[in-house]
């Protein structure tokens, strides 16, 4: 079976990140080395189990559709690097090509 | 060359709870002051635990049970990465592997009056995200509306056309009006859109490339964009030139459609299942309760009114398209002599009256339906005239009571009697020697003048059929004693 293969860069920029080149190789590397360890879980035979998210069977964890009392917008405000009018201030952000 | 157009849907629908979709937090309307409905959950605190609304599942399901939906046993959120300053988690908490309700359909009328299908993909919950208010180079952000309760209904490419997208649109607000899973309010961004569009010559059947418009919040904006867009593509490939597959936006002012040009990767959501929220399963004894407490299709009850009551089709319908006022109408015409007079009340004085009033406000109107009934029936059989009728309204929307009693209270009985009609024909007469001449020499139309002028002199109070019959039979037995 082909290695798969994970493009750091690639998942660097969807995430945001700006990785020197050395960081680069040694993430690569790591990745490479979780990946492989995927392609050993992938050989244990699955069918007809149902794929889950958690590890304990539990369901409908809800709340009723009642108000609970929250943050006064002063207090919201009071992390916000800048504010204005009631409002979080933030750098305008643009998507560029 | 002839061209075909595939047009597909996601309609993100707020939902009608009272708190947000992971937390406590109210649902608030643009007059909030801003950032005043908002918890650690909502802003994206790192380490705060959302907990799913259940009132939010219970819509959605309902909703997808309307629209014949197949409803998942077991469904789950997951995370669609996502970065950007109003979702401050940098993921939005959505629906992507396993969305609560799958397939579906709803039955769409064009202009031209057929009938056609459009099939549903999915139905899924997701959390709305913060508003952005952009100011020169900064952005201003308000999360009151973060974290809202979003159904996102996305369709299948099956309309054709603009108009076909559009009346989707207004049959699918009509069902959602009358499951009460949403306000619905445009203005409010209840309802907003995302447009897939293509075009392909009409002879094959592989669908064109696919153009994505974003977030449109009105219908008419859906409609002119898709006529632009389409116009676009088509004189695109007639010019021979190759489609890219985007996202536009669309530029009301403008009348046209721009490229967002935005990364292809930005696409690249990175979904994976939400470990904060356990699955959500529905057994088959709460999912069909829920269905046995849905209501009547829209479409279906007009077809009922318009047979059961006799009402003409532009009536039915008007009358169907919110299920506060057709639950009204329907228990003021039940009994009724006749379901009709109800009907032209509802049709002109109470939708005018009630034209800025919220769907709620019916149930709770002053005016109850049996006292519309009454008032409806005692205009119609003559005991009291129009003006005289509507004046009893006003009463009735102030301070409710019946009809009868508020006629016999202040006197505003029709006068019905003849001598008295007859005396007042004989007035007019006299006073308009010449126009009741005319209508001796065959001027039909001076009739007319005549009883508005008794009605006038009477000051709305005669029975106007009973001043035309004393009229006629004035003027008619002169005209033969002349002749």
């Amino acid at each position: 079976m082909e290695q798969p293969q994970i493009n750091v860069e690639y998942v660097a920029r969807l995430a945001r990140l700006e990785l020197e080149p050395e960081e680069r190789d040694l993430f690569q590397g790591q990745l490479d080395q979780i990946l492989s360890y995927f392609e050993r879980i992938r050989q244990v035979a699955v069918e007809g189990v149902e794929p889950t998210a958690h590890t304990r069977p539990v369901y409908n964890v809800f709340r009723e559709d009642e108000p609970t009392p929250g943050f006064s917008s002063e207090v919201a405000l009071k992390n916000a690097p800048s504010s204005a009018d009631g409002l979080f201030i933030v750098p305008r952000i643009v998507e560029t090509s | 060359m002839k061209w075909k157009a595939s047009i597909g849907l996601e309609v993100h629908v707020q939902l009608a709870t009272q708190t947000k979709l992971f937390c406590g937090c109210r649902t608030t309307d643009s007059n909030a002051p801003p950032n005043s409905s908002v918890c650690p959950v909502c802003l994206g605190y790192p380490g705060a635990l959302p907990v799913l609304n259940r009132e939010a599942v219970r819509l959605t399901v309902r909703t997808g049970l309307m629209l014949g939906c197949a409803i998942r046993a077991t469904s789950w959120f997951d995370r669609k990465s996502y970065f950007y300053p109003d979702m401050p988690k940098n993921y939005q908490i959505s629906q992507y592997a396993a969305p609560l309700c799958e397939g579906g359909a709803v039955e769409v009328e064009g202009e031209d009056g057929i009938r056609r299908t459009v099939r549903l993909r999915r139905i899924h919950l997701e959390e709305d995200v913060a508003k952005s208010l952009h100011i020169g180079r900064r952005s201003g952000v308000d999360f009151n509306r973060a974290g809202v309760p979003l159904m996102e209904i996305v369709t299948e490419p099956d309309m054709g056309s603009p108009d076909e997208a559009f009346a989707f649109l207004l049959a699918l607000k009509r069902i959602l009006l009358c499951l009460a899973v949403s306000p619905c309010n445009l203005e409010e961004g209840n309802l907003r859109c995302d447009i897939n569009c293509s075009v392909r010559p009409a002879d094959r059947s592989e669908l064109g490339t696919k153009v994505e418009i974003k977030n449109l919040n009105t219908f008419k904006g859906v409609r002119d964009a898709l006529r632009h867009e389409l116009e676009r593509q088509q004189a695109a490939l007639e010019a021979g030139e190759l489609l890219e597959q985007e996202t536009r936006r669309w530029d009301a002012d403008a009348g046209a459609t721009f490229s967002m040009r935005t990364k292809e990767q930005a696409h690249d959501y990175r979904y994976f299942p939400e470990p904060d929220l356990m699955p959500v399963r529905i057994s088959v004894e709460e999912r069909e309760s829920w269905r046995a407490a849905l209501p009547e299709m829209p479409a279906r009850r007009c077809e009922r009114f318009m047979q059961e009551y006799g009402l003409p089709e532009y009536d039915a319908r008007v009358l169907t398209a919110d299920r506060a006022i057709a639950d009204y109408f329907e228990e003021a015409a039940r009994g009724a002599s006749n379901p009709k007079w109800v009907a032209n009340w509802m049709m002109t004085e109470m939708l005018r009256r009630m034209a800025d009033a919220p769907s709620e406000a019916w149930a709770r109107l002053p005016v109850r339906p049996a006292a519309l009934r009454e008032l409806a029936e005692l205009a119609g059989r003559g005991v009291i005239n129009s003006p005289t009728a509507k004046a009893v309204l006003d009463v009735l929307f102030e301070r409710g009571g019946d009809p009868v009693a508020i006629v016999q209270e202040r006197g505003w009985g029709q006068i019905s009697d003849a001598a008295a009609v007859g005396g007042l024909a004989d007035r007019v007469i006299r006073e308009h020697e010449r126009v009741a001449a005319d209508f001796r020499n065959g001027k039909a139309a001076a009739l007319q003048f005549l009883i508005g002028q008794g009605m006038r002199l009477s000051r709305g109070k005669a029975n106007p059929a009973l001043l035309r019959d004393e009229l006629i039979r004035r003027l008619g037995s002169r005209s033969e004693s002349a002749g």
